[in-house]
């Protein structure tokens, strides 16, 4: 399996999720800087970091969305490569249009920086077939921007499409219904704003987030 | 010539930054304050002869997130 990192200026979560996906695969993802115009052949997964890309300038994930990276990220998906976008990767997702929605101002506008406990609300999709539907969890989050809003009909379509990924147990930031992650529609394209890759080894005190890795490595194992 | 353009953020959006705003404004010992809603004014020095179009595209594709903002462009000069 042949993964890749995306590093933006201004990522800060990009060695841990390196680490995560390494742990589970065997294998480095392939570093790439977000000036690049391919990704590498042969790359199944993409991971799109955490961090404050551009200093969040204009809005969070708005300049690292339009960065030539993210062009050649976008035809990936479209050729069916996974993406996992974390915190500010879910918000440079949602700017590039892979997936629906915004992340805005936590409600309470402070920035919130704890665990969090999340209850998975599908466990079909390749990135959470290790959790069961219902099941809850605990991902740290560490955000500023992490209030989901998308208009109604659209909210609607996520539910009724089972494209909800996580949901927060406990709601930290104001999103809408809840929600903590959510599924493009052809299910390979993930982004939440919790943190599964700094709960992935005993030594975090936490190892739920490394299901996350193990499924998907083992989804993409099985499809090569 | 330039042009202002104005981001403010869509009706029945919550913005937590104008709440946080008029909260301050009631701190000072301002009343009468019904509401607060804070935007962004974004100035461009634009070559002469720029398109209405190209303005616009630069709103809609970078400027302003079309699903949760609004934006008015202001030519000015």
């Amino acid at each position: 399996m042949k993964s890749a990192v995306i590093v933006f200026p201004g990522s800060n979560c990009d060695r841990d999720l390196a680490v995560a996906i390494e742990q589970a695969s065997g294998t480095k993802p392939i570093m790439l800087w977000h000036r690049e115009t391919e990704i590498p052949a042969g790359v199944d997964l993409i991971g799109v970091p955490g961090g404050f890309s551009y200093g969040d300038y204009l809005r969070s994930g708005a300049m690292a969305s339009r960065s030539p990276v993210m062009a050649a990220v976008r035809d990936a998906a479209a050729r069916g490569a996974f993406v996992l976008g974390i915190c500010n990767g879910f918000q440079v997702l949602t700017e590039s249009g892979l997936l629906p929605g915004a992340l805005m101002r936590n409600a309470g506008i402070h920035f919130v920086c704890r665990d969090v406990p999340l209850t998975v609300e599908n466990s079909q999709s390749t990135f959470t077939a290790r959790y069961a539907k219902g099941e809850q969890v605990v991902f740290p989050v560490a955000h500023h921007d992490g209030n989901y809003f998308a208009d109604e009909a659209t909210l609607d379509r996520l539910e009724g499409e089972g494209r909800v990924a996580f949901r927060y147990a406990e709601n930290v930031n104001g999103s809408a219904r809840n929600i903590a992650g959510i599924l493009n529609e052809t299910g390979n394209v993930l982004g939440l704003m919790p943190h599964p890759e700094r709960a992935s080894e005993p030594a975090h005190g936490n190892t739920d987030g490394a299901r996350m890795f193990a499924g998907l490595v083992e989804g993409l194992m099985t499809a090569a | 010539m330039k042009a202002r353009v104005f981001v403010t953020l869509k009706g029945g959006v919550l913005d937590p930054q104008g709440k946080a705003i008029h909260h301050a404004l009631e701190g000072l010992g301002f009343s009468g304050i019904n509401d607060v809603r804070a935007g962004k004014l974004i100035e461009l020095d634009l070559a002469d002869g720029t398109s209405d179009a190209d303005i616009d595209a630069m709103c809609s594709k970078l400027l302003a997130n079309t699903v949760i903002e609004n934006y008015r462009i202001e030519k000015v000069g």
